[in-house]
């Protein structure tokens, strides 16, 4: 009866995050998919404090559970981290702090097959020995690289892909060491293989992020992601536990498509933005560039610019995110619709630091769906567009996407803010986008360029363009 | 009768097809809340966390448990509310 009980339990429990899963797909849906997850987890967690779990299986434990003081101590400790981390942080910060989680979430699978891998030492079946050696360099390598992510997102290290001399070759080394150090603990086992294979697997992760440019940093967290998943699949299987092993390997599948997915929205091929820096000739010294003459404007210029426009396009970017300007620019949108002048959003994928990032914040600032354009709609309307406002965007806008050929961002669609009248760019300095790469498009006659931070100029192009 | 071991490589296949399925058309727009929520779905990994605590059988892989429950927590709690906070903001857009 009990062990009926729990696995009745622990298969709803999976379904929950098979529904959630399927609700997040979905506009709608989304929010109660993620309420539904939320369920299922806590059940599954609770029903660890009330159920033994099955005799035969490796997850069988005593109840009350042994060190029940410090294990609640650690679930509190975890919630008193975690919970404020995740309400007050910015939805500016959100990408680095989701990469946070996961790399956590790794690091906790990784620690969790070292456990029992040392509590089973040499009665550990072959399987088991080879499901703890991926789950520990996979969970490491997540954890580390998630760390790195963390750091460029945050900006407590450069954005622009780091590659060094012979930083291939030591790639190649670090990874022929993790399998060489994979293989010792499957022969021979002992604590020290798992040492030496815990710690070149958290090198790997370093090295394998370092080279990864800023604007593909979104693409990394979510394989990272699918990785985290797999590893908890296989300490699922360590421990015979079932929900891990649908749990995680949902994550891990639904996170490899979903990888493809954003990879595919920046136009490119997951091998090139995880190996592009090694493959990617150097540019063309920017230097020279800088000197050029760029025609900036007052808030004033822009409002008059604005004021005699049928059609306004605005295109917002992280530099808008920053500013916290949202609401601003919900303000000037709605200005510019009580003098009659047709206005939109021209919305690309990635741009931001994360998928959706803008939509994200719009919809913060009550911005109506409708007027919220993917690039696939708005592009083909630029060309009767009077003004581009780009906000604080920049790599999204970049023609080098489409021009020129071994830049980082090559071959990712663009909003062809070109094609239009004017195009206005709101900027806190020269300094290139996130990719690092010179937009030819800030020298182009029709370009002003409005310098400052987003939300004080857009308030005074908002008060410039209601005294007109 | 399937053995234990096949039993669970048969879940795990099925599992993968399931995963595939559920996201295969999902909008750019949902893209980084359905990041953010798979995400905090495998932080079910405390589960297994708290089991191996229980079966700690010295000091060390007992503190490395309780790392492991207090990484898996924040993973999993903050998860879900993040990706809450997230998606309280696209349901403000219908009027």
């Amino acid at each position: 009866m009990n062990r009926n009980l729990y696995d009745l339990i622990g298969l709803a429990a999976a379904v929950c995050f098979i529904l959630a899963l399927k609700g997040l797909s979905h506009p709608k849906t989304a929010r109660r998919g993620n309420l539904i997850g939320a369920f299922g987890a806590t059940v599954a967690t609770l029903l660890v404090f009330f159920f033994t779990g099955n005799k035969d299986d490796k997850n069988y434990h005593a109840l009350p559970l042994h060190h029940l003081p410090l294990i609640l101590g650690a679930l509190v400790l975890g919630l008193l981290v975690g919970v404020p981390a995740a309400r007050k942080v910015q939805m500016t910060q959100m990408p680095q702090l989701v990469a946070l989680f996961n790399g956590v979430g790794g690091g906790a699978a990784a620690l969790v097959a070292i456990v029992e891998y040392l509590k089973l030492g040499s009665n550990a079946t072959s399987a088991e020995v080879i499901a703890t050696v991926f789950t520990v360099i996979v969970g490491s390598v997540s954890f580390s690289g998630s760390c790195i992510t963390f750091a460029k997102l945050q900006e407590l290290m450069t954005t622009r892909p780091v590659v060094f001399p012979g930083g291939r070759f030591l790639i190649a080394a670090n990874l022929a060491g993790v399998f060489a150090a994979g293989a010792w603990v499957v022969n021979s086992g002992g604590n020290t293989s798992l040492a030496v294979l815990g710690g070149l697997s958290l090198l790997f992760g370093v090295l394998f992020v370092l080279p990864v440019g800023g604007a593909d940093v979104p693409i990394v967290i979510s394989l990272l992601n699918a990785f985290t998943g797999l590893t908890v699949a296989a300490s699922g299987y360590v421990l015979q536990t079932t929900l891990l092993i649908v749990a995680g390997t949902l994550v891990g599948a639904s996170g490899t498509i979903l990888t493809r997915l954003m990879a595919e929205a920046m136009g490119r091929s997951l091998f090139k933005t995880l190996f592009g820096a090694f493959t990617a000739k150097p540019q063309a010294a920017s230097g020279e560039a800088e000197a050029r003459p760029v025609k900036s404007g007052s808030p004033e210029d822009v409002a008059i610019l604005l004021n005699y426009a049928r059609r306004v396009v605005i295109v917002p970017g992280f530099g808008l995110a920053v500013a916290q300007a949202q609401h601003t620019v919900r303000e000037l949108a709605d200005v510019l619709a009580s003098k009659g002048i047709d206005v939109a959003y021209g919305i690309h994928a990635v741009a931001g630091r994360m998928p959706g990032h803008m939509n994200v914040l719009l919809a913060e600032a009550n911005v109506p769906y409708e007027q919220l354009a993917e690039m696939d709609e708005v592009n083909p309307t630029f060309s009767q567009t009077d003004v581009a406002l780009v906000i604080g965007a920049n790599d999204v806008v970049n023609p080098a996407a489409k021009n020129s050929p071994g830049c980082p961002i090559y071959g990712m669609p663009i909003l062809e803010v070109a094609d239009a009248a004017n195009v206005v760019f709101l900027k806190r300095s020269m300094r290139p986008g996130f990719a690092g790469i010179e937009n030819e498009l800030l020298y182009d006659p029709k370009t002003t360029l409005l310098f400052g931070d987003a939300k004080d100029t857009l308030t005074k192009v908002v008060s410039a363009l209601k005294n007109l | 009768m399937m053995s234990n071991g096949m039993a669970l490589l048969a879940i795990f296949t099925l599992a993968i097809f399931v995963g595939f399925e559920v996201v295969s058309k999902v909008s750019s727009t949902l893209h980084t809340p359905l990041m953010s929520g798979a995400n905090a779905i495998h932080g079910v990994i405390l589960v297994g966390a708290i089991v191996v605590a229980d079966h700690s059988s010295n000091n060390l892989e007992l503190w490395l448990a309780l790392t492991a429950i207090v990484l898996a927590t924040v993973n999993m709690v903050g998860g879900f509310v993040v990706t809450d906070r997230m998606l309280e903001m696209f349901k403000a857009k219908k009027k």
